[in-house]
């Protein structure tokens, strides 16, 4: 392995670790002030003891966010310091206001989850509020980061030095809103399924049990409202990739030969040596109709870019295909639930969690978020490739001199199996105990007792 | 002021902050290797209620240090991370260690044999951070990175694998447990434990005095510039004495147990060892070849963070004024009931 793939490989795993953390850190806080909320309204015990026991699964997912998320902005020097020398003036400005995000989220964190009996209820509230607005916030900035890295603004380029650099442009770039709105959907979206198809299968063993019940109707009101909204983020984003990233559009969707009236291609397998993607099932027209909202608009295909500027276009197509698979069947889930909600609350009856089938899906569809925030993820930077800054800075230049970088890939890879490994083992613990009856506290009797 | 001197200013800030703060979260880490007696479990408890409910805000001192520092120099990060690639590489192992070990032990089997695993993890990441911590600033400090035309020139073991990189590391480790133990003789409600911490503390503080000096010894030929900086400038004197004054002071208010004193005295003697530094280096980033003004990014990024710090800071400071209200104030100083523990 050599070190520009050693340093990929690093980055690419810290990421794909980290993002898990990111998003449920994003999403969890806004579960817990729900079901907290709706305790201070109803005085209903079994919302106090289903936000704390989020509280406590939340203790441990942030802790392993905060520190792996500390090793990403290390790494950003550790690995790309030729990125970082160039590019930090301009995009440093998000990633500084992620800081102070991030210090709101760990503040606010603290007082939530150990000021239970420290502080009056509404202050715990406010609280939980603060951290999930900043845990978005921080989401965002690091985001808008990410997209400047795609569509690169706020500066102009003489003797290849940046020169007239405006960070505040830089944050406006045309990838900005696009990739932050679909990403915050895909926190609450992947989370909000997670939690659900958790609950999900808890109630189907212990049907009538009210506390994951209630927790399953928060957890898929965020994830599904969220999930049914994402496929319309997801044409905005892609409209821009069209506009903006050619060749990103041609790579995922493995278009090969420069076409009026594109066909949308669903699967297949792109053969890059003979330049078509196979067993693909094509709808006529489709790509021009979604990348210009025209039937006849001519989509470019990877043929007409040089070869030293294309992506790899297999994985990138083929996660492509997974992520928008992964979303739509979650939409099609979040629909369904929608509609035996709205069926149940007209015949006044609260049946709707009752059907066996219904339940199998939302356990099925819970790791369907993170497969396409995972999958998402590879689309954006493996799509981008070979460019570290889209057009102006190849990742080749940005990689560390520093030689025998396959060693901390290998440190880190171990390092996050063990973390992962221990975090699933005492999330587990935590969930195999299914509560039965609450003190006026909000601790589960059952193991009080 | 120029805009590069203030946001140096805020960045030594944010550092001193975190080793006030962050520092001895770490230093809680030692005590926890070095409970002992009929009292270990109460001096863990009494530790893990401390870190508890701050570490993580606390750790984000640092974060803050490297984003400003990569915003408003980002030659001098690219630089630092290169040459300083393997000693950062092992301070982020045991940054993540240190905070993950510690959670997992909270919410883990509260059965002995497990708590004690997680409990030696824990406490030796929080050893070994802050030698790391202390050696990458003892290497920048030493004057051995050496840049040429943005490119690092020099050995990527050589400028941190030498006596005075790591003399700095033991220095900060010592200054860590030392905050952690006055800190702790405050938060204690028992007697017994504050004796506990106060003898810690006294011998922490010998540590640090001991190591302060074999640090200044070793720094005539492990960072000259720097040496030459805190011994003949028009301001040496005057922080040496500082110091010094401090560094008495919290010793005789150890010993005659005016704990609230010994906490200043020991704050103020961290903070000023650390501006002692940095005036020392000033206006050097990476001692020889990187100042502010060399590493400077554009006016535009200067200014627009300037402005975006001090907003910052707005929202920041009242926030953990909260924090540190609700969890550190005296009335809050009594150990939690079994409901207000997390596991």
């Amino acid at each position: 392995m050599n070190d520009l793939l050693a340093a990929r490989s690093q980055m690419a795993m810290s990421l794909a670790f980290h993002i898990v953390f990111a998003a449920i850190g994003i999403a969890m806080p806004l579960l817990m002030i729900i079901a907290e909320w709706q305790w201070l309204r109803t005085k209903d015990e079994v919302y106090l003891a289903l936000a704390k026991r989020w509280a406590k699964g939340t203790a441990i997912l942030f802790a392993v966010g905060a520190v792996s998320g500390t090793v990403l902005s290390f790494e950003l020097g550790l690995l790309w310091p030729g990125f970082m020398r160039y590019a930090g003036a301009i995009i440093g400005m998000p990633f500084s206001l992620e800081g102070f995000a991030f210090f709101t989220e760990a503040i606010f964190l603290g007082v939530y989850l150990y000021g239970w009996n420290r502080v009056p209820p509404r202050a715990h509230l406010f609280a939980g509020a603060m951290v999930a607005i900043s845990g978005a916030l921080s989401g965002i900035f690091v985001v808008i980061a990410n997209a400047w890295m795609n569509t690169p603004t706020g500066f102009h380029v003489v003797d290849g030095r940046p020169v007239d650099i405006d960070p505040l442009a830089a944050m406006m770039n045309p990838a900005a809103f696009a990739q932050t709105l679909h990403m915050t959907l895909a926190a609450y979206a992947a989370t909000g399924f997670v939690v659900a198809g958790i609950h999900a299968f808890m109630l189907r063993r212990d049907a009538n049990n009210r506390f994951h019940k209630a927790a399953l109707a928060i957890a898929l009101t965020v994830g599904g409202t969220a999930a049914i909204l994402q496929p319309l983020s997801g044409d905005l984003l892609a409209k821009m990739v069209a506009k903006n990233l050619p060749v990103k559009l041609a790579a995922l969707e493995g278009q090969f030969a420069t076409e009026k009236g594109a066909p949308l291609r669903i699967g297949g397998i792109p053969d890059e040596g003979a330049g078509v993607t196979r067993y693909a099932i094509q709808i006529p027209y489709g790509l021009s109709i979604l990348a210009y909202n025209d039937p006849h608009a001519t989509v470019k295909g990877l043929n007409d870019f040089p070869a030293t500027e294309r992506p790899p276009v297999a994985i990138v197509h083929v996660s492509f295909q997974i992520m928008v698979a992964c979303g739509l069947a979650m939409m099609l889930v979040a629909a369904w639930a929608a509609w035996r909600y709205w069926r149940a609350r007209r015949k006044k009856s609260e049946t709707w969690l009752s059907s066996k089938w219904f339940l199998r899906a939302l356990v099925l569809a819970a790791p369907l978020g993170f497969i396409a925030i995972e999958t998402g993820w590879v689309v954006t930077e493996v799509g981008r490739q070979p460019w570290i800054i889209y057009g102006v800075m190849k990742t080749a230049e940005a990689v560390t001199p520093v030689p025998g970088l396959v060693v901390p890939f290998i440190a880190f890879t171990f390092l996050y199996i063990f973390l992962a490994a221990i975090t699933v083992w005492l999330l587990l613990r935590q969930v195999a105990a299914s509560p039965q009856a609450f003190g006026s506290d909000g601790q589960e009797v059952r193991l009080a007792a | 002021m120029p805009l590069e001197t203030i946001i140096a200013g805020v960045m030594i800030s944010a550092l001193i902050l975190y080793a006030l703060l962050g520092g001895a979260d770490y230093g809680g880490g030692v005590w926890d290797l070095f409970a002992f007696g009929k009292r270990a479990p109460a001096q863990r408890a009494l530790i893990a209620q401390a870190i508890g409910p701050v570490w993580e805000a606390n750790h984000v001192w640092l974060i803050l240090v490297i984003v400003v520092l990569f915003t408003a120099f980002p030659p001098a990060f690219a630089a630092i991370s290169i040459a300083l690639h393997i000693p950062l590489t092992l301070l982020l192992i045991g940054i993540v260690l240190r905070g993950t070990t510690f959670t997992f032990r909270a919410h883990d089997a509260q059965r002995d044999d497990v708590q004690r695993r997680w409990s030696l993890l824990f406490s030796i990441a929080s050893i070994i951070t802050p030698v790391l911590l202390g050696i990458v600033l003892g290497a920048i400090a030493s004057g051995t990175i050496r840049v040429e035309n943005g490119v690092v020139v020099s050995d990527f073991l050589k400028s941190w694998l030498a006596p005075f990189p790591f003399a700095v590391g033991f220095f900060a480790l010592s200054l860590f447990a030392f905050l952690a133990a006055v800190y702790l003789t405050v938060e204690a409600s028992q007697p017994e434990l504050q004796e506990d911490f106060r003898m810690r503390a006294l011998i922490a503080g010998f540590a640090v005095g001991i190591l302060a000096l074999i640090v200044f010894l070793l720094a005539g030929t492990g960072a000259p510039t720097v040496r030459a900086g805190i011994s003949r400038s028009w301001w040496a004197l005057a922080l040496h004495l500082g110091t010094a004054v401090v560094a008495v002071g919290a010793f005789y208010t150890l010993w005659i147990r005016k704990y609230r004193v010994a906490r200043l005295c020991a704050a103020a003697q961290v903070t000023l060892i650390l501006l002692g530094w940095a005036f020392a280096q000033f206006p050097y980033l990476v001692e020889p070849d990187i100042t502010i003004y060399s590493a400077a990014a554009s006016h535009a990024t200067l200014r627009l963070l300037v402005i975006a710090l001090a907003v910052g800071v707005l929202v920041l400071f009242p926030s953990y004024y909260y924090l540190f209200r609700i969890f550190k104030s005296e009335v809050s100083a009594a150990p939690p009931s079994a409901s207000q523990k997390l596991s």
